[in-house]
């Protein structure tokens, strides 16, 4: 259109934003893109799906209770926790090798680590070292802050409180009994080992806990949880670091230990195992259960079989509506492309 | 006795005041008390600096969300909660700042506005002297002089004018959009000096009503003088013509009749306001079920054994107090639980949107800088573009049903030109061209003698028979101007001057004109027979130097042709048609030779009537009719009030639309019925109903039984009677179906308002009619009935969004009461877009305004609000999900910084950037196809059927998000060094799906990604990345837990994470897109929209809604229904015919007839016509996209059209 084309102050910009004419990409989701888009996707899911599953197929796990709630069970004795350190064991036998690096867990049911005070009740400021919080640690560690005399508990609240202190011993049954080493580096994230938890830094250790006094549930002050290992206490005891990762469900398991003795590095040989347990720890005040499992893992992890299947199901999904779809355009000739 | 006495003298004050001249008391200056009224200040502003805060504090926390928000934040700061207060607190302190600070801003400008009125300088007589005063010091009683061009600052009554003749010329275009000069009467004999004038004046107390003012009396040493309208002068109105007048004034301030016909500002609430505070309550309700839920089962679970107080989570001693409290008092024990109610609450309060209100809020008022920088809105004449004055109410520009319209300065340029006239049968018209000046060419018919002599007569009948005032140039090189109450005579006076005869003015009673020989002819003026709306027509006496005395008479067609021969009017009457149906406003002009006798008789008889006391009006109207009685018809003018640019097309875009256009006027009903039919609100086959004073008095009955008859008989042809009209169906002349139009007046309007009787009855009657009708014309209105009316339909059944447009100071109620109030840039000044909400230099801009701008900014904010709940939906449902998995602890699922940056930074700006630039459909396509307008109609997009749609969406994707998670997490050894995830890493996985997945959904959504969507959409995801590695990057020291630190990298460290986000992403999209594919159209050019040509050959001789004008649009909306073969086709414009629908299955690809037109059968013959047609791809109109089939018709000769219309009035012509 002709105008007078005015130069004045009043007169708007005439800029493609002004005037909402921005260049613009205007895609539009037709059959023909999405037909083939799905295609693609499907076969890429079913593909993912399939190495998923046999994946997952292939992980070995054994996983065995061990709370004693049965008579049978060698550890019902304990399960009373009338029994100061008691010893039980757990038997079992493996027909064939578990093959790979043997990771050995802890598990735990009906237990809540994901409680909102569970998780609170602690002080990052003593974990990461900082030892004006050891003489007055957060209010949030309630009822563990202080004990009944008024000194400081390090480490404070509830989540440190109840570790769990259970210990196991695996043997392998052959000729007596041989100890199947157990390595215990490496269970922790790397950022909470390195840079997260801090110890204090004093030589010994011990003192700079002076003053302060151990979880009122912990047998052994913080600085003494290794007594073999003098890097492994302190926060930076693996175990430690391990349990104050808190898990999001109330059945969890924990990394205890790695296999990864010379003799079993490829797998626990056929044969028959003892698990010698140091049961401490008291579950059934709330119906928990206390479980080991031993698994071996992949590179997507432990054995999971949802992941597997659910791409399978979503792959085969997408091509079941591709070709409805394609039917459905064969059959009315839409004018998609025209 | 007493008592009466004492009732009289209570209803005396009540009834009128008493006003002292110039305060100065008639008599008895002792007990003299002087009365109070209110002062001459105009208030318009809604804050003071004192009552800011408090008001406008509380009038946001009516907001029901603001109080939402501020009850969380107590609850946070009170009660111990999982969150902090600082999450709730901020951003709601944030949104309270915004709006306190722009209402401020708005309010000052008000401010500032009122005082440009209240400190304008006036001058007023004070004991003797002149002084100058501010407008708003002005008292009742004053003496106030306004001199030319001024407008008055306070009702006045006219005391004295500078005129010679004791009267004054006033315009009251911004009070009633008359702008013709109106004559206004000083007080008759006043004599006195006014400086020491003793007066006092009684009248009425103050009302509104523009048109009446009884009661009037004015008191001077005992000798009493009634006063009536015509010495009333109003504020608001100009003095014109008039060196200066003196005025006393009776009313000021907010009493005076124009304050009074304002009414009170209140905010504009828009209709996708209310939607979001309803979807508010549901969401409200699912808040507190979910905590509800939550508290039960909590404690339900807690009285298992050994879930209450496991030995590893025990309770602080307080609890354990309160505990052994609760065995004492359950009241306790209920607190408790009140407060782990409160608790879950302020962890689920992040479903409602806090940040939805900042983003609509900047949506608005970004948003609204479109319209003041669209560049199409630009005026060059008067340098100005559109105004927006709220931004609160974009959306509602396309929610738009009914539209009420000023029609004098709006619709028309209230700007009058003679057109053509015919004489005797012949039609003359005038050519612009200097050059044939002399020549008043004559187009038809022979030149002879008697046509000469015929063409003279018309033309002095012309220059004679009106009431205009010559206005002297004021300096010699200017036109001469004329002053009359009507443009119209105006406009005669002015055509007759074209063909040479030109009135030079009046001399004591004698009329001179000069002719086309440059002579002057004197005639002497001795009756005039004035224009009332009853006769409808005009006459004068006059007698001729000669010594004949002729009448000349003009007048309505229908008021002349029964009073003149009955030979003569055939040959006339069809021109006038002809005129009338082209919008022209047609008067016929006869005359009469009066012999002396006869005159004689008329002489006495007129002063006779003139003179009587007692029924003088019906007296001198039974002499009229006698004396305009058997004239001979000489010809008929043609005037046009030219409408604005595209009136016409805009008003048939609007009605296209879905809107019903009502025009509100306080004009004559003639000139308003005219300037409708110009607009093709009426057509030539639209049935008129009308319900006027003349109808009303038509059948001699009470007016109330008759209006009572004619109310029933028109809801009996308009409504019983008319096939129900379907929703979204376009008024199809073709069609079976009759067009009513409907025509009130202000008289009958507040009878039928005001009706004793049953007056609700008459009220729904009347609105069941009128919203039958395609158009309404209501005529002669006072301001306050515009608003009056308006209001009736907005509160009507349905609530439709009303629309109210106009351009002067008597439109300001209804552009306050409608929902969206438009003013012109016109020239009555500046009240209409003082007030309005937008404002546009022209009436054509309304369809932009409307069609695409409104549309746009609907479709874009209801995406907003749906989005916004959807979003926050499928935030928080996991986080409701994870309480089963906690022990119903109040644990959060997501750390505190994801919950507070959520709606802040990660998925606020591409909302905001889709709700400010997309463009579903673009915005040629809008402008093209009004039809597309209906799509959004009616909140279609906020109902609760989308809502539920994406409410289930919301649903299914955090029910997704949290279980796809929850079953990863059966085993949580996610890495391949067998190390476990935690539950932050749980709640970052669920987070970043949550994320990506919103992202993407409305990536799917945006049809118009210009690079701002771009930067926006994956900009908001990278940085979203870039934020978690940095939040879990870094120690920080400000923080009590260092809960995320690392948890994000190394969830990316793991496959089955990838694997899984990807997964739950693609699966929650899934259904959209398969939805999108089959709901959505096909066509891949759909947005290519060709312009149709415009060379539209406007048909001046048949403008009806059907133009067979060439458009060579041929657009169809279709109706897919996408899978299903049989397509409904429902053609919303123009005719197809037969001899082109071959071609048109050509580029349809649907499975498709050719198809035979089933909803317009009519045929177009063409006869020897070469057309050639060029097809270029046809698209379509659908749902969202439009397709415009186009078609390039080259003529290539002159055509001939036979148009045979199956209409109920068959119509055969022949063009030219």
């Amino acid at each position: 259109m002709p105008k007078k084309e005015l130069e004045t102050a009043n007169r708007p910009d005439n800029t493609a934003f002004t005037q909402q004419r921005l260049p613009a990409w205007q895609p539009i989701l037709s059959a023909g893109i999405v037909i083939p888009g799905f295609v693609l996707i499907g076969l890429a899911f079913i593909g993912i799906g399939v190495a998923l599953f046999l994946t997952s197929r292939n992980i070995t796990v054994l996983e065995m209770d061990y709370t004693g709630v049965e008579t049978t069970s060698d550890c019902y004795k304990c399960s009373a926790g009338t029994l100061p350190n008691c010893v039980c064991n757990l038997y079992f036998t493996l027909n064939e090798t578990f093959p790979g690096t043997v990771y050995f867990y802890y598990g735990l049911s009906n237990y809540f680590q994901s409680y909102r005070k569970f998780g609170a009740s602690r002080d990052d400021n003593q974990l990461s070292g900082d030892t004006y919080y050891f003489t007055s640690p957060l209010a949030v560690c309630t009822p563990y802050q202080y004990d009944v005399n008024n000194n400081p508990i390090v480490p404070c609240g509830i989540s440190a409180n109840s570790m769990f202190n259970d210990t196991f011993n695996l043997y392998q049954l052959v000729n007596g009994s041989k100890t199947v080493p157990l390595d215990g580096r490496g269970i922790a994230w790397w950022s909470d080992y390195n840079i997260k938890f801090r110890n204090p830094t004093s030589d010994p250790l011990r003192n700079a806990f002076n003053g302060t006094v151990k979880p009122p549930f912990w047998s052994k002050p913080v600085f003494e949880l290794d007594l073999t290992d003098k890097s492994n206490n302190g926060f930076l005891n693996q175990d430690f670091l391990v349990w104050m990762r808190r898990a999001a469900l109330p059945n969890f398991r924990k990394l205890y230990r790695r296999i990864t003795g010379p003799d079993y590095a490829s797998g626990l040989p056929p044969g028959n195992y003892t698990i010698e347990i140091a049961y401490n720890y008291p579950v059934m005040s709330f119906n928990g259960r206390k479980k080991v499992v031993l698994s071996n893992v992949s590179w997507m992890g432990g054995k999971n079989d949802f992941l597997g299947v659910a791409y399978l199901v979503v792959g085969s999904l997408c091509i079941v509506m591709s070709m409805v779809m394609l039917i459905v355009y064969a059959k009315f000739k839409f004018p998609d492309d025209v | 006795i007493l008592l009466t006495k004492c009732e009289d003298f209570c209803k005396g004050r009540v009834d009128s005041r008493t006003i002292y001249v110039g305060h100065r008391p008639c008599h008895d200056p002792e007990a003299f008390i002087p009365p109070k009224f209110c002062d001459n200040r105009i208030v318009s502003s809604k804050y003071t600096v004192w009552n800011f805060l408090p008001k406008n504090l509380f009038e946001q926390f009516r907001r029901i969300a603001n109080f939402y928000f501020l009850i969380i934040f107590l609850v946070q700061v009170i009660v111990d909660t999982p969150t902090s207060p600082v999450t709730s607190g901020l951003p709601l302190f944030f949104v309270i700042t915004v709006t306190a600070i722009k209402q401020g801003y708005e309010d000052w400008l008000r401010h500032k506005a009122d005082n440009e009125v209240n400190k304008y300088l006036v001058t007023v007589l004070e004991d003797g002297q002149r002084m100058r005063k501010e407008s708003e010091k002005i008292k009742v009683g004053d003496v106030v002089e306004v001199v030319e061009d001024e407008t008055f600052p306070c009702d006045l009554v006219l005391l004295r004018s500078s005129r010679e003749d004791e009267t004054c010329f006033v315009t009251t275009a911004s009070l009633d959009g008359e702008s013709n000069h109106k004559t206004h009467y000083t007080v008759p004999d006043m004599e006195q000096d006014l400086l020491s004038l003793n007066a006092t004046i009684e009248c009425e107390q103050p009302q509104p009503d523009l048109y009446k003012y009884d009661k009037l009396n004015l008191s001077c040493e005992l000798k009493a003088k009634s006063l009536g309208p015509e010495n009333l002068l109003l504020k608001g109105a100009t003095l014109k013509n008039t060196e200066k007048i003196y005025g006393v004034a009776v009313y000021s301030g907010m009493e005076t009749k124009m304050a009074l016909n304002y009414q009170g500002k209140s905010q504009k609430r828009s209709a996708v306001e209310k939607s979001i505070n309803a979807f508010l309550l549901v969401y409200l309700c699912i808040l507190v079920s979910k905590a509800l839920v939550c508290t039960t089962l909590k404690y339900v679970w807690q009285s298992q054994p050994g879930q209450d107080e496991p030995w590893y989570n025990q309770k602080t001693q307080k609890e354990k107090d309160s505990n052994l409290v609760r065995l004492v008092f359950f009241s306790c024990f209920l607190s408790r639980m009140f407060t782990d109610f409160l608790s879950f609450m302020v962890l689920f309060n992040f479903i409602i949107p806090v940040s939805m209100y900042v983003t609509v809020e900047m949506q608005k008022f970004l948003g609204s800088f479109f319209i003041s920088w669209d560049k199409d809105f630009f005026d060059p004449e008067i340098q100005e573009g559109a105004l927006v004055n709220t931004s609160d109410l974009n959306e509602e520009l396309g929610q738009v049903e009914y539209v009420f319209t000023d029609k004098t300065g709006t619709l028309t340029q209230n700007n009058m030109e003679f057109i053509e006239c015919c004489i005797d049968g012949f039609q003359y018209k005038y050519t612009d061209s200097s050059t044939e000046l002399d020549g008043f060419c004559v187009t038809d018919g022979p030149v002879n003698q008697l046509q000469q002599k015929k063409e003279e007569l018309f033309l002095r009948a012309l220059c004679l028979c009106h009431t205009v005032q010559v206005k002297e140039p004021c300096h010699p090189a200017e036109l001469r101007g004329f002053i009359a109450s009507s443009p119209d005579e105006v406009a005669l006076v002015i055509g007759a001057m074209k063909y040479g005869f030109t009135f030079l003015g009046m001399e004591s009673n004698s009329m001179k004109v000069m002719n086309r020989n440059n002579e002057v002819e004197t005639y002497q003026l001795l009756h005039v027979l004035n224009f009332d709306p009853v006769r409808r027509r005009m006459s004068v006496i006059v007698r001729s130097k000669s010594g004949d005395t002729m009448l000349f008479c003009k007048g309505a067609d229908s008021s002349i042709f029964p009073r003149v021969r009955q030979h003569e009017v055939e040959r006339i009457r069809m021109h006038v048609e002809r005129n009338a149906t082209e919008g022209y406003r047609t008067l016929c002009v006869a005359y009469k030779l009066l012999k002396p006798e006869e005159y004689a008789l008329v002489d006495t008889e007129l002063r006779e009537a003139r003179l009587s006391l007692q029924d003088r009006e019906d007296k001198l109207l039974k002499v009229y009719n006698q004396v305009e009685d058997n004239m001979s018809l000489i010809g008929a003018t043609a005037v046009e009030d030219r409408l604005q640019e595209e009136a016409a097309e805009t008003m048939e875009a609007l009605q296209g639309a879905g809107m019903r256009v009502w025009v509100l006027t306080g004009d004559k009903m003639e000139t308003a019925k005219s300037t409708c039919y110009a607009c093709r609100l009426f057509q030539r086959g639209t049935e008129l109903l009308e319900l006027t004073v003349r109808t009303l008095e038509d059948g001699g009955r009470n007016r109330e039984d008759r209006l009572h008859e004619l109310l029933l008989d028109y809801h009996k042809r308009a409504v019983q009677d008319a096939p129900p009209v379907k929703a979204g169906v376009t008024r199809n002349w073709s069609s079976s179906h009759q067009d009513y139009g409907f025509i009130i007046d202000g008289a009958t309007l507040s009878l039928v308002l005001n009706s004793s009787t049953d007056s609700d009855c008459y009220k729904t009657l009347f609105l069941k009619i009128c919203q039958n009708c395609t158009s309404v014309l209501c005529c002669r209105m006072a301001p306050l009935q515009k608003a009056q009316i308006v209001k009736l339909v907005k509160c009507s059944k349905g609530s439709p969004i009303t629309l109210s447009i106009g351009d002067g100071a008597n439109d300001v109620s209804m552009i306050l009461e409608a929902h969206v109030g438009i003013g012109i840039k016109g020239k009555e000044g500046r009240q209409a877009v003082r007030n309005s909400d937008y404002a546009i230099p022209k009436l054509k801009h309304l369809k932009k305004l409307l069609l695409a701008h409104g549309h746009l900014y609907y479709v874009r904010i209801a995406h907003l609000v749906q989005y916004f709940f959807y979003k926050n939906l499928c935030f928080i449902l996991p986080q409701f999900l994870y309480q089963f998995f906690c022990g119903y602890s109040q644990q959060p699922l997501y750390d505190a910084a994801y919950l507070t940056m959520y709606n802040i930074c990660f998925t606020s700006m591409p909302i905001l950037a889709y709700s400010l630039v997309e463009q579903h459909i673009c915005m040629e396509a809008l402008l093209e196809n009004a039809a597309l307008y209906r799509d959004v109609a009616k909140n279609a997009m906020l109902r609760w059927g989308p809502f539920s749609y994406w409410t289930l969406l919301g649903v299914y994707q955090g029910l997704l998000f949290f279980f796809g998670v929850r079953f990863l997490f059966g085993n949580p050894a996610l890495q391949d060094n067998g190390q476990v995830f935690g539950n932050w890493s749980y709640g970052t996985i669920v987070f970043t799906v949550l994320v990506f997945t919103v992202t993407l959904k409305l990536a799917l959504d945006t049809r118009y990604w210009t690079w701002v969507n771009h930067f926006v959409i994956w900009g908001s995801l990278a940085f979203y990345t870039f934020f978690s590695f940095f939040w879990g990057g870094i120690i920080w020291p400000f923080l009590r837990q260092q809960r995320l630190y690392f948890v994000f990298a190394n969830m990316l460290s793991s496959v089955a994470a990838w694997l899984v986000i990807i997964l739950l992403i693609i699966l929650s999209l899934l259904p959209e897109i398969l939805l999108q594919v089959l709901r959505k159209p096909r066509g891949t050019h759909s947005r290519q929209v060709l312009h149709t040509h415009t060379h539209t050959h406007t048909d001046r001789y048949y403008p009806h809604k059907h133009t067979h004008t060439h458009r060579h649009t041929h657009t169809h909306t279709h109706t897919h229904r996408q899978v299903l073969p049989p397509q409904t086709h429902r053609h919303t414009d123009t005719h197809t015919d037969r001899y082109y629908p071959h071609t048109h299955t050509h580029t349809h690809t649907h499975r498709q007839v050719p198809h035979t037109d089933r909803y317009y059968p009519h045929t177009h013959t063409q006869t020897g016509t070469t057309h050639r047609q060029v097809l270029p791809p046809h698209t379509h109109t659908d749902r969202y996209h439009t397709h415009t089939h186009t078609h390039t018709h080259t003529h290539t000769d002159g055509h001939r059209q036979v148009i045979i219309l199956a209409n109920k009035s068959l119509v055969k012509r022949t063009s030219l």
